[in-house]
């Protein structure tokens, strides 16, 4: 969440292994007190997920033989997992104050100040984070820009006590003029590329960044109907395949909406709780229904789903933001539309010629949004019941 | 023979003026951008701005007297702000495209106008509105890229003999940044992605190379491109300023007249300027015509093709062979 100066930030991991072994080191652009470190519930931040995830819908052709409407169906849309870094931590010590040290949940939450980047590693590794070659330039670098950081272990009892299995989110308030992610330390303690969803609420527009390119996905594209049963291979693949074409440069923006519409909705928009809960302090306490019903409340939260995927070569700097005043919808989205099953009662050949036509396309586009093989997804398309499979001509077969 | 003549001459004199090449460069940018990198340049906004700065350049020239209409001007404000104004509301485009080409008329100390017209509008409507921004990260940092603007706009430098701002901007803000990546111990792919910006280069190249608006005594150039870089880093490193470069430029545009009052020198004139109401104002002292430093008056007025201003010189009997126009300085000599 943005708004003017000040910024709440929620970061959920995808943690996975011993919670022993999880730790995290927070680099804030500001000095911080206690109060502003929460820990969220991971339900907020599903929710927001499946709300922004690109979306499968699909459309039923009509009998071909009947002068009718177009009936449409949307089927809600398949939701994708949150992956997100963090930066791990281990070994010895000095020279640092605790400004304060106190448990949130199943976390033991400490905030640092240090004026120097050497004492400040040797305190972390003293005290048990495993610090990846490296960061202390980084540390440094961040102490230099005025930075602070806070870090966070995993309480293995509170946690047990508490019964949960999973890390809730840590979320952290504080105002600065710097709207930016630090995404140095990340590129640190992984030797393949990072995955990051960054999510921004903010009143006036779609959020983008200012030192790397902010690139929309593809969207709105037909492709055929076996994708249904794939979606999530086919989004990996086809963000795979465009990180590629932008030479792994760019910012994948995946949705762009007002929060308080959607049209199709994969999930229904955030009731004011979660909002507030994750950060939106201008709208007021109240039911979804009622913001609904009466549309001139309509909380004026713009949801913004970045998506990158970083390493330290290509995104050598942190993440720099600014909020635009660009209040275009967009989402990913891409269609499935299925051919007529029922029996007709006329001379077809023509529509089915033109649903063979549309499948052909349809493969073609599939292969050039995610480098599919073009044969093998051909293959997967079931041809129209009475069509003759078509021959492929001998040039098809030598180059594609 | 001797009219053919004549046409030839005023062509490639006219093709002589940088701006035409300013024209071709920011053109290619635009369209490269607008397709390839997607920088977000709306075709409903590209018309907006164009007809608009079109429009208003033709009304105010008519309204102010100031001579002949002169497109190439208010088509490179256009471009200019094609490629770097962004609003999701075409009435700001309007806006904006009005208030470069008025502050252009309007705006002016000694008839030199102070702002960049293109920067002008941005910023003001930067300033006044919550739906404008200057998109700085879409022009991407790709190398070749950036290899190919540099060398576009170096033509236009060449033509234009202005090249001091941009290299003093640009030296300026590679020490700046350099001298903070190992001030804080960065490794030096930061400050290398930070330079290779895409929006930068644009701005360096076809913005505060502007002859129009930056100061006519050389020295003075150079200063006032390592003050806008100053400026920039300052917004950029300390304020966390969004389009950094447009608003130092814009900040520090005053300085200009400033400069030029303390330091005179030869004032620049495009080959075809004609815009200028100074020009009308002077135009009944012959007089002035001979002063060393110009006072604001054009060697557009040795022009062949400028009948008036032939009159007026053979009224004198100072009448020789005219020379070419040359561009790009005004009274120079060859």
């Amino acid at each position: 969440m943005r708004n003017g100066d000040r910024t709440v930030i929620t970061m959920a991991n995808d943690f996975e292994g011993d919670a022993r072994d999880f730790a995290v080191v927070v680099p804030v652009p500001t000095f911080i007190e206690r109060e502003q470190i929460h820990v969220a519930e991971k339900a907020l931040i599903d929710h927001l997920d499946a709300y922004t995830s690109p979306r499968l819908v699909e459309y039923f052709d009509p009998d071909p033989c009947m002068r009718l409407e177009y009936r449409t169906r949307q089927d809600a849309a398949k939701s994708l997992a949150i992956e997100e870094t963090t930066v791990g931590a281990r070994d010895e010590a000095t020279g640092v104050t605790v400004e304060a040290s106190y448990s949130v949940g199943e976390y033991d939450i400490q905030i640092l100040s240090g004026e120097d980047s050497r004492g400040l590693i040797r305190w972390l590794n003293a005290n048990g984070y495993r610090i990846p070659a490296g960061a202390q330039a980084i540390v440094g670098s961040y102490l230099r820009q005025d930075m602070r950081f806070f870090v966070a272990k995993v309480n293995v009892e509170a946690q047990a006590r508490s019964g949960r299995n999973t890390l809730r989110p840590l979320q952290v308030a504080y105002e600065s003029h710097k709207f930016m992610l630090p995404i140095r330390l990340g590129t640190l303690n992984a030797d393949r590329a990072q995955e990051l969803y960054v999510y921004t609420l903010t009143q006036n527009g779609r959020v983008e960044t200012t030192n790397y390119r902010t690139v929309k996905l593809p969207s709105n594209t037909e492709v055929p109907e076996f994708v249904e049963a794939e979606f999530g291979e086919f989004y990996r693949a086809l963000f795979t395949e465009q990180h590629e074409a932008q030479d792994r440069r760019a910012v994948f923006l995946e949705y762009a909406w007002d929060m308080g519409w959607c049209d199709p909705c994969a999930a229904d928009p955030l009731s004011n709780e979660e909002l507030r809960e994750l950060g939106v302090f201008w709208v007021e306490p109240g039911s979804p229904n009622e913001r609904i019903a009466v549309p001139q409340r309509a909380p004026n939260v713009f949801v913004t789903r970045l998506h990158l995927r970083y390493d330290a070569e290509r995104f050598p700097e942190d993440l720099v933001l600014q909020e635009t005043g660009d209040r275009q919808n967009f989402q990913g989205r891409y269609v499935i539309r299925h051919p007529f099953a029922g029996k007709t009662g006329c001379d077809d050949s023509s529509y089915r010629a033109s649903v063979q036509q549309r499948k052909e396309r349809e493969a073609q586009q599939l292969a050039a949004l995610t480098g599919w093989d073009i044969e093998a997804i051909r293959a997967k398309i079931p041809l129209l019941a009475g069509t003759a499979p078509e021959e492929a001509s001998w040039w098809r077969k030598l180059w594609n | 023979m001797n009219a053919l003549r004549k046409t030839l001459a005023r062509h490639t004199g006219r093709l002589r003026d940088p701006r035409c090449y300013q024209v071709v460069a920011l053109g290619t940018l635009l369209t490269f951008g607008a397709f390839e990198l997607g920088i977000g340049a709306s075709a409903s906004n590209v018309a907006a701005i164009f007809i608009t700065a079109l429009g208003t350049q033709w009304l105010l020239t008519r309204w102010l007297g100031t001579g002949r209409f002169d497109p190439l001007s208010p088509l490179i404000t256009s471009l200019s702000l094609s490629l770097l104004f962004r609003t999701d509301t075409p009435a700001l485009a309007v806006a904006a495209a009005g208030l470069a080409i008025g502050s252009k008329f309007l705006l002016r100390i000694r008839g030199k106008h102070v702002f960049n017209p293109a920067t002008f509008g941005i910023v003001a409507l930067f300033i006044a509105s919550d739906h404008a921004w200057i998109s700085t990260g879409q022009w991407g940092s790709a190398t070749l890229g950036g290899l190919a603007l540099i060398s576009l706009g170096m033509l236009v430098l060449t033509r234009a003999r202005r090249a001091e701002t941009t290299f003093a901007f640009l030296a300026t803000y590679a020490l700046i940044v350099a001298g903070r990546a190992m001030w804080l111990g960065d490794p030096v792919s930061i400050p290398l992605h930070q330079l290779r910006n895409g929006a930068l280069l644009v701005f360096a190249f076809f913005m505060i190379s502007d002859p129009r608006t930056t100061p006519d005594s050389a020295a003075c150039r150079l200063l006032f491109g390592a003050i806008v870089a100053a400026v920039t880093a300052s917004l950029q490193f300390a304020l966390f300023q969004p389009g950094a470069p447009v608003i130092a430029l814009a900040a520090c545009a005053p300085l200009t007249p400033l400069l030029d009052a303390l330091f005179r020198d030869r004032r620049y004139e495009w080959a075809n300027a004609s815009a200028s109401p100074f020009l009308t104002f002077r135009k009944e002292n012959p007089h002035a015509i001979h002063r060393p430093h110009g006072l604001g008056l054009s060697h557009a007025r040795h022009c062949p093709d400028r009948p008036r201003l032939l009159r007026l010189l053979r009224r004198e009997g100072r009448y020789e062979p005219v020379q070419p126009c040359i561009p790009g300085r005004a009274g120079a000599q060859r």
